[in-house]
């Protein structure tokens, strides 16, 4: 079989509600990074709903990702997949599709674990070496760090994701998901409008946070009516971005890194933003964020994680390449770093 | 007020600054929280004198509990700052390491005992790592640090409190952390008792299922 000069990977991402198809190079380059979004009617996610939304989806994004890559399915010398964290329906959807690409291509398959994904594309977009991590998600919330051989989890939610969590409260305000514009925007821009600061609880146990009740207080001030929306996103996000950046501050001044990397979902929020840097500077770290289009799930992430991970030895068998539920951090060995 | 003098900066920690000074003779720690520039002023505010008064309560409650805390001598509220009596000592988490396999499991058998009496008294400590608790010189283990505890006896609050620790030893001394846990549960049931430790242990269980399901969160 005829191989083009430059390898290629195909990574496929699918563990919530983004169907993502990305290509990047052996050599770190990003060629192609396409993607479909299923915006539920209403309430959250419906993992099924999604997963058929992914299956349908799945032609026309791997066609889009091809087409602006350049390059031929038979360029490709790599399949990578999401192979967990996630939502059960949904990752079997995104494995499926790449089993069958892998095999009808004839090339290896390699399954990466979708938050690894996230910190080494912030990496690689950023040009971070050894960050200490703030990955905040739709469904994650991680402090973590590299040491020996694996990333290590410094901090967590101990209920609700952080994304979860505005996501909940915007939807609650009636505000509502369109296209390119996610709840989480719409919330940053009415809390850009906010003057008061209302008082929430705000939870940190160890390095560990708790949302939960930092969502109910918010939304049954939401439900009384007292408070203008715009207060009400502002001091949500003050308060649940402050106990993050707390905990981040606490990771970095127990790891002493001199780099901090925000990545996920949320890092797209510019206060978090802001609050992440001004720790950064406190500590003499760099702060580094990973740029938009790579913030949200995404497959470009899923095709360079698994560059790395086949380029130091790591493939997964087909009858090795079922998903993974609940695969956390620190279980993943990665290889590549020293 | 007192005079604290000659301070000399120990540790510039996450959430407080850490100084060794003389106070009337003898040395002492001054720990100050000063503000951080990321949140609102009245939410910091908020935090940091919250932690300050509660840091010396919990601290006098543990010591009642039978678990060795630093004595506290002066706390200003208004600037945040904390007055208490130098530990000469090592951090547990530079000890660990270092010492023998038994030792270890010793270490952290006495440790369980410790966050046992603790509980038992209604004190959750709230940050429960090896860099927060000290080995003195004369071999006694003192725990620092109670600035995101509180006063509860629900099995939540000791359950989330084990679970950090857990953790916290996790993330810091993988190589040996299984059964550094366990021998730290082994203490906690000889303070508690079989029938209360298992119900805490439950617990603990309960809360990782809930913290890991990605699944169920996602649908939240
Ligand atoms: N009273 C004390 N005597 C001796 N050392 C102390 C005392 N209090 C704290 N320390 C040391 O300083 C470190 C930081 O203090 P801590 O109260 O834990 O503040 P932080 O919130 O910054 O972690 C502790 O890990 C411990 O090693
Ligand atoms: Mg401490």
């Amino acid at each position: 079989m005829k191989k083009s000069d430059v390898l290629c990977c195909l990574g496929v991402e699918s563990t919530a509600d983004d169907f993502g198809v990305g290509i990047a190079t052996f050599k770190g380059e990003i060629l192609a990074n396409a993607s479909s979004g299923y915006v539920p009617e209403e309430g959250g996610i419906h993992p099924r709903e999604a997963a058929r939304h992914h299956a349908e989806a799945a032609d026309k994004v791997l066609g889009e990702a091809l087409s602006k890559a350049g390059t031929k399915p038979t360029d490709l010398a790599l399949i990578a997949f999401a192979q967990g964290p996630g939502l059960g329906p949904c990752l079997r959807t995104g494995a499926t599709v790449a089993r069958a690409l892998a095999s009808y291509l004839d090339v290896p398959l390699v399954g990466v674990n979708h938050s690894v994904a996230h910190i080494e594309i912030g990496k690689l977009e950023t040009g971070a070496v050894d960050p200490v991590t703030l990955y905040v998600s739709g469904g994650n919330t991680l402090v973590s760090a590299f040491d020996s051989g694996r990333y290590r989890v410094f901090g967590e939610t101990l209920d609700i994701a952080l994304g979860n969590c505005l996501d909940v409260f915007a939807r609650t305000a009636g505000l509502k998901q369109k296209r390119g514009m996610p709840l989480g925007a719409a919330l940053e821009q009415l809390a850009a409008n906010g003057e008061k600061l209302i008082s929430l609880p705000y939870v940190v146990k160890g390095m560990d946070i708790s949302l939960s009740g930092l969502l109910t207080a918010a939304t049954t001030l939401l439900r009384k009516g007292e408070c203008r929306l715009e207060d009400l996103c502002y001091s949500l996000q003050e308060h649940a971005f402050s106990m993050v950046t707390e905990v981040t501050e606490r990771a970095l001044a127990h790891t002493e890194k001199k780099e901090v990397l925000l990545t996920g979902g949320v890092a797209a929020n510019r206060r978090l933003q802001e609050m992440l840097s001004s720790i950064a500077e406190e500590h003499d770290a760099k702060f580094n964020v990973v740029p938009r289009q790579f913030a949200t799930d995404n497959g470009a992430m899923i095709a360079w994680t698994g560059v790395l991970a086949y380029t130091h030895g790591l493939v997964t068998p087909v009858e090795e390449s079922f998903v993974k539920l609940r695969w956390r951090l620190e279980k993943v060995d990665v290889p590549w770093i020293k | 007020m007192d005079k604290v003098d000659s301070q000399k900066l120990l540790k510039k920690g996450a959430e407080a600054s850490l100084f060794l000074a003389s106070w009337h003779g003898r040395r002492v720690i001054v720990k100050a929280r000063f503000p951080k520039k990321y949140r609102p002023a009245e939410l910091d505010a908020k935090i940091r004198s919250y932690r300050t008064a509660h840091e010396p309560q919990l601290m006098h409650e543990a010591k009642l509990a039978g678990v060795p805390t630093p004595t506290i001598f002066l706390v200003d509220m208004k600037n945040a700052v904390i007055t208490m009596e130098f530990v000469e000592g090592k951090q547990v988490k530079q000890v660990l390491p270092h010492v023998s396999k038994k030792a270890q499991q010793e270490l952290c058998g006495r440790i369980g005992v410790l966050i046992g009496k603790m509980h038992r008294r209604g004190v959750i400590h709230g940050d429960l790592t090896t860099s927060n608790m000290i080995l003195s010189g004369e071999g006694k283990i003192f725990l620092v640090d109670f600035g995101l505890g509180e006063k509860n006896s629900e099995l939540e609050a000791r359950g989330v409190d084990l679970h950090l620790m857990k953790r916290a030893l996790q993330s810091t001394h993988y190589q040996f952390a299984e059964e550094c846990f366990r021998n730290v549960l082994r203490g906690y049931s000889e303070v508690l008792g079989g029938e209360d430790a298992g119900k805490v242990f439950e617990k603990i269980r309960e809360i990782e299922r809930r913290g890991r399901y990605v699944d169920e969160r996602k649908q939240a």
